[in-house]
């Protein structure tokens, strides 16, 4: 890859149906107006979205995939954690 | 048959069709994938409106022909688009100061085509503002991207600027079509458009760092049916499937 090439950008669209910005993917683009005009050409073309987001890919920092085993296994043994064990009144609608 | 409203109809239409063509050859040669996406996007606004339009002026024709008819089926004489849209791609510069030109008309165009007395033009001029607009955009900011860019860049569209501008005066061409548009209410008052247009240019050019070049030589016919010798080969090739196999569908 040539040091020429344009920043890599990560794309989140908001769909009508939903409430959060979404990750879809990501594109390159010389700068952030750009970046979102081609979020919008390559992204919402079938009415996708009504609302777009635009991050250079440099400023996200991730978790490293190395140390998943210490970041999230801890988690799966902590069953009682989810609030599956609470007899739920009957008059409680929409849970 | 009112023939000035036919032409009218078919000026706009073409304008549309012929400008979309010409984006759509970029299709998988664009300089990125997302700006080869962008252009095949705004080809496709650009058709859809013709498609609209050129139905619009079969139906007023009346002879039974269609949109497709129209648009396949004519001779070069008798298309009505600019100058402008029919001229080669050129580079990537060529294009978007080409498309930034015309975009700054149509903008002015569509939004006065929103109260016209022909409620079909007006409903087409409403949805087509709304691409346009965006068309303006992003055709604006690459001019400025490009003209205040590199050493480069910055030559070579000011180059695509002075090879165009011969085609801009023909942006503002009127005869007794227009005349009799504006007569029965289907053409706004369009008076101060040349105006309104070079506010936009003249403002878009300050940033890009571009200078309007000083010769005076215009070039224009195309509104009257006399083209470049471009359109041919355009027609040749966009032509060509039903010329060859008559009716054919696909």
């Amino acid at each position: 890859m040539s040091s020429k090439e344009w920043p890599l950008w990560e794309v989140f669209i908001r769909s009508k149906q939903g409430l959060n910005h979404k990750h879809v993917g990501s594109l390159r683009a010389a700068d952030a107006e750009m970046a979102l005009e081609n979020a919008r050409d390559v992204y919402t073309r079938r009415s996708e979205g009504i609302s777009i987001w635009v991050v250079e890919s440099n400023n996200v920092f991730a978790s490293d995939p190395s140390e998943s085993q210490e970041f999230f296994e801890p988690a799966d043994s902590k069953i009682y954690r989810h609030p599956t064990f609470y007899d739920v009144p009957d008059g409680i609608s929409h849970m | 048959m009112n023939q000035a409203h036919v032409d009218f109809v078919l000026r706009i239409a073409d304008d549309s069709l012929i400008l979309g063509h010409r984006l759509s050859e970029w299709c998988g040669h664009g300089p990125v994938l997302e700006e080869d996406i962008a252009m095949t996007n705004i080809a496709l606004d650009l058709i859809g409106q013709a498609t609209s339009l050129l139905s619009h002026a079969a139906t007023l024709q009346g002879e039974g022909k269609t949109g497709d008819d129209l648009a396949f089926l004519r001779f070069d004489r008798e298309y009505r688009n600019l100058l402008l849209v029919e001229q080669p791609n050129g580079d990537f510069g060529m294009t978007m100061m080409r498309q930034f030109l015309f975009d700054a008309y149509r903008t002015i165009l569509f939004e006065r085509l929103q109260s016209s007395s022909d409620e079909m033009i007006a409903a087409i001029a409403e949805k087509s503002l709304k691409e346009t607009k965006y068309h303006l955009k992003h055709s604006s900011e690459w001019v400025i991207r490009l003209g205040d860019g590199t050493e480069e860049s910055h030559a070579r569209i000011q180059e695509s600027l002075n090879t165009l501008w011969r085609y801009a005066n023909e942006l503002f061409y009127t005869d007794a079509v227009d005349d009799e548009m504006r007569n029965t209410g289907i053409l706004p008052d369009l008076s101060d458009l040349r105006q309104q247009w070079e506010n936009t240019v003249n403002h878009v050019f300050q940033e890009a760092t571009l200078t309007i070049p000083t010769n005076n030589w215009k070039q224009e016919g195309g509104r009257k049916g006399m083209h470049s010798e471009h359109l041919g080969y355009i027609l040749a090739e966009m032509q060509y499937m039903q010329r060859a196999y008559p009716n054919m569908e696909w």
